[in-house]
């Protein structure tokens, strides 16, 4: 791994980033070796902040864990589970430990996840949570405070292109792009039709913003139709869902990983967007061999 | 109005264990109109209790009663002899009606009935939605009269979350619309959709909800 992300952001032609989802408990092992295997092969890892309200260890323990063996961690941070003087306690931290890039969510609903009795914080917005990364980068904290020491985040959110309608969102995108974003990882993407409607619009708003699409292998049917009862943001065409229903029960995951692929190499064929994120969450050993597939191993 | 629900009958029972003489006090206000607490449902509470008292083969006096306004120190005054015949008030009010009685009573023990839930409106027979979070801000110019504090699941105050349904449904409801939606949908009627782009300051929590800060002195 060499240099920062936003450098890379810069000067690289097809950029990718892949997900890595914390564990559950205090055995890093499983993590450690999900981090050796990718973080060479691409430009950034992110890491989920209790992604689906789910109770892990933290973003920034793992981010800290990708810094240690050599990568380039994206720390996430939702406004669920923190006020604003935790979010900025946890920043300041995590950029004094090398961690460069935050994504700024607002995160999913308590409602989905394993401690659905807690009390949900949403402190802030996502578009606030962005204003208040560039305040601490401008070496004020929120209540107007000089910092000792500022950051020097390079600040990222994500999109739902998938989103019906998809105009209030688009509002909220252009909020977003305005308080300054240098990098989106979209939620997934599956209709490559509905998701260019989305980048034009996108690049109405902001041309010089990177949007990389999210790409989430999904290994049958079932798991198709539960994303979309159940994940919110994800949407799940019915021609994929038939595609996978055709698939023979112990060829799902090769199947998934067959149309991840189809959809990336037309993103990048068509230069559809900046990049690519990939998200297989729980399958992250699995990554390479998209990467390998797409024709994505640069390094 | 306030909208309450009345707690599980085992939950109220439980309450009461051990105890012969009880006063059930409804209110004639919110409680009332959302079929939780008025003379109603006064009645209907009383009667389960009585039943389950003589299935048990227990002894059980209850006297009801509803007051106009359980909110109001003179109105709950009323209820001065009755309460002096009875160990325990069941209060069938909201929250601010069972410590009313509470602070007026202090010497006798005053047990809530109910649940109170939230600020909201009927929305046809038997449907309360909530309205109002009572946040002490009100944004409701800026949102087209609908007010995100309270009808989207995460409060938030500057656009949909990335959650939002198909549909423009709430991530965590299917049957709810997705307060964003229906605030663009509106302000797009009114030709007002520029407020969509405002960017709305984090929350000044100082103004709002913190527990026993909110006092209101008017001269």
């Amino acid at each position: 791994m060499s240099g920062l992300f936003r450098k890379t952001l810069e000067t690289k032609d097809f950029i990718v980033t892949a997900e890595i989802a914390p564990l559950k408990g205090t055995n890093t092992q499983k993590v450690i070796e999900h981090i050796e295997l990718l973080k060479d092969k691409v430009d950034a890892l992110n890491v989920t902040d209790n992604q689906s309200s789910v109770m892990r260890y933290p973003s920034i323990g793992v981010c800290l864990l990708i810094k240690e063996q050599g990568g380039e961690p994206v720390l996430q941070v939702t406004c669920r589970d923190r006020n604003r003087l935790a979010i900025q306690a946890d920043l300041l931290f995590a950029f004094s430990r090398g961690i460069n890039n935050v994504l700024c969510l607002t995160g999913d609903s308590i409602d989905a996840g394993d401690h659905d009795e807690a009390k949900p914080v949403f402190d802030l917005d996502s578009v606030q949570l962005i204003h208040l990364v560039h305040t601490l980068n401008s070496g004020k904290d929120m209540a107007g405070n000089e910092l000792d020491g500022k950051t020097d985040f390079c600040v990222g959110t994500s999109a739902t292109p998938s989103a019906d309608p998809i105009e209030p969102q688009l509002l909220k995108f252009k909020k977003k792009l305005k308080e300054g974003i240098s990098f989106v990882q979209t939620q997934a993407v599956y209709d490559l039709d509905e998701f260019k409607r989305f980048m034009e619009q996108a690049r109405r708003i902001n041309g010089n913003t990177k949007i990389l699409a999210g790409i989430v292998p999904v290994v049958s049917a079932r798991v198709a139709e539960f994303m979309n009862e159940n994940v919110p943001g994800i949407f799940v065409p019915p021609e994929i869902i038939d595609e996978l229903k055709k698939t023979p029960k112990k060829e799902g995951a090769k199947k998934g990983i067959e149309i991840a692929v189809r959809l990336i190499r037309q993103i990048k064929e068509e230069r559809l967007c900046d990049g690519v994120h990939i998200m297989f969450i729980g399958r992250e050993e699995r990554v390479p061999e998209i990467l390998e597939a797409a024709r994505l191993m640069s390094k | 109005m306030i909208v309450a629900e009345r707690k599980p009958f085992e939950e109220i029972s439980k309450m009461l264990t051990g105890y012969k003489k009880v006063l059930v006090v409804g209110c004639g206000a919110c409680v009332t109109i959302c079929w939780a607490g008025g003379e109603k449902e006064v009645g209907i509470l009383s009667s389960q209790l009585r039943l389950a008292a003589s299935r048990e083969e227990k002894e059980l006096s209850i006297i009801e009663s509803t007051v106009e306004r359980q909110c109001e120190t003179e109105m709950v005054e009323e209820l001065k002899d009755k309460a002096q015949e009875v160990e325990v008030i069941l209060s069938m009010g909201c929250g601010v009606g069972v410590q009313t009685i509470a602070d007026v009573f202090e010497e006798k023990l005053v047990f809530p009935a109910l649940n109170t839930t939230f600020i909201g409106m009927p929305q046809g027979e038997g449907v309360w939605t909530e309205r109002c979070a009572a946040c002490g801000d009100c944004l409701l110019y800026w949102t087209g009269g609908i007010c995100p504090a309270a009808r989207c699941a995460k409060g938030l105050l500057n656009g949909p979350c990335g959650g939002t349904r198909r549909g423009g449904k709430c991530e965590i409801d299917l049957e709810k619309d997705c307060a964003w939606v229906i605030i663009y949908q509106r302000l797009e009627k009114q030709e007002r959709l520029d407020l969509m782009e405002r960017y709305y300051e984090p929350r000044n929590y100082r103004a709002v909800k913190r527990p026993g800060k909110i006092e209101i002195i008017r001269k």
